[in-house]
């Protein structure tokens, strides 16, 4: 399944945020990824120093073309030179896919999905909603999208064309005209701003740690069965 | 030969004799699972050790915390790649456990609270190697990092140990539990880098 190191060629990068962009890769023999699943990345210094991190990928479907979106960790020694320093022609190694678990299938989908997001957690949830909307899937799949600011938004373009419902929560800063003031995601707000539990939906929950823990619990709290929530967590690494 | 990163390798992090292959230290303890953290009252739990004859060895809470505890010190490695090294932790012994236990199979599915399952040979869980552990650092177990209580078999990747778990059931073949079924390894070594299928 992720068979051995291939090696992937940046074929383009973009700004995504301030301290975050999307980088497009050719990885010949990639031979395509479920929508949600991850790969590890490695890089080698001159001196055969390596590091390997695991990063969700943004894009779904078959093919060679992987997509990406990293936010820069400042303190880490991965993130920094991916945002930063990387450079379309450069070379990547790339293992994947990866994960079975974490994974939206238009064939296997409930009528109802309700995506999550906090902060960069977004980033295996647009390739669900992609291949929702390359699948034709008829499942009625919303994003409920915790961001801290307009700025710090994801694929805002291409969220807003996908044909799925996105709403947002703006936790330190919200647009003018926003009719809710800035403020983090509660359980009121939850229950407010998803499918509710009574349609039963396939649940993706994916951002950091107290984020997910938080929202988790409170939609099984609000009657959503626990099976049916899947969760992805990053520890800030 | 791998491919050279071009200016990549100015920020390192630190590195250890211990840490085995691809592995990087952390001094946080990140969660991972796959599901929300269930909520578990002592006063409903259980832990069971089911033999193939279906006979069940049962301890309540109570029960449980009446048993022999020792503290263990030991290094932790998550196969997302972060490791932990000397981690302190209480919990009672499989050995104490399996003390009155007979069965003919070598297979053990480890069953949790919400349903995780994960598949571990018996061999890895006596003779000193696994636990059942309640308290971190001294404190009672955080429901996030698997409370009240955990399998901790600490030499295999860290999905091995269950969270939340709430019974062992012997089989006869090394059937895949969750993850195992899910990409990742059956076995789960970090210093053989037993990853994914």
């Amino acid at each position: 399944m992720s068979g051995g190191w291939k090696v992937g060629v940046v074929t383009g990068t973009r700004t995504e945020t301030p301290s975050a962009r999307s980088i497009t890769l050719d990885v010949p023999g990639w031979g395509g990824n479920l929508a949600g699943q991850h790969l590890d990345l490695r890089l080698t210094a001159e001196d055969g120093y390596q590091a390997v991190r695991s990063y969700s990928v943004a894009s779904a479907g078959p093919g060679d073309t992987v997509e990406l979106a990293v936010d820069r960790i400042d303190t880490g020694e991965v993130s920094p030179y991916l945002v930063d320093e990387l450079l379309p022609g450069d070379q990547v190694e790339l293992r994947g896919p990866l994960g079975g678990w974490f994974v939206w299938k238009p064939e296997t989908s409930a009528p109802a999905v309700q995506l999550i997001a906090g902060g960069s957690g977004v980033v295996p949830l647009l390739a669900m909603a992609r291949a929702h909307a390359a699948s034709g899937s008829i499942a009625d799949m919303r994003l409920l999208y915790s961001v801290r600011t307009p700025d710090d938004v994801f694929f805002r373009d291409e969220l807003q064309r996908l044909g799925v419902d996105v709403t947002f929560v703006h936790t330190r800063r919200a647009p003018d005209g926003a009719s809710r003031p800035a403020g983090r995601v509660t359980r009121e707000l939850l229950a407010e701003l998803v499918h509710p539990a009574s349609v039963d939906p396939d649940v993706f929950v994916c951002g950091p740690t107290g984020f997910v823990e938080s929202v988790a619990t409170w939609l099984v709290d609000l009657g959503f069965r626990p099976e049916r929530v899947k969760t992805e967590r990053f520890g800030g690494l | 030969m791998a491919i050279v990163s071009r200016g990549f390798g100015s920020r390192r992090r630190e590195s250890s004799p211990d840490l085995p292959p691809g592995q990087f230290l952390t001094t946080d303890f990140p969660v991972l699972s796959a599901g929300p953290t269930p909520d578990i009252d002592t006063d409903d739990w259980e832990f069971t050790i089911r033999t193939e004859t279906g006979q069940a060895h049962t301890w309540s809470w109570e029960e449980f915390l009446a048993l022999p505890a020792e503290d263990v010190s030991t290094d932790i490695h998550c196969v997302t790649r972060w490791s932990k090294l000397g981690t302190s932790w209480r919990g009672v012994s499989l050995d104490t456990l399996f003390e009155d236990v007979e069965s003919s199979h070598d297979f053990v599915m480890a069953h949790s609270y919400g349903g995780y399952t994960t598949n571990v040979p018996l061999e890895d869980l006596l003779d000193g190697k696994a636990w059942i552990a309640y308290e971190f650092d001294g404190e009672p177990l955080e429901p996030e990092h698997g409370g009240p209580a955990r399998l901790l078999v600490p030499h295999l990747y860290f999905w091995k140990s269950a969270k939340w778990v709430r019974g062992l059931v012997m089989q006869a073949d090394d059937e895949p539990g969750f993850w195992e079924q899910n990409g990742y390894h059956l076995y789960g070594d970090p210093w053989r880098e037993q990853r994914y299928w």
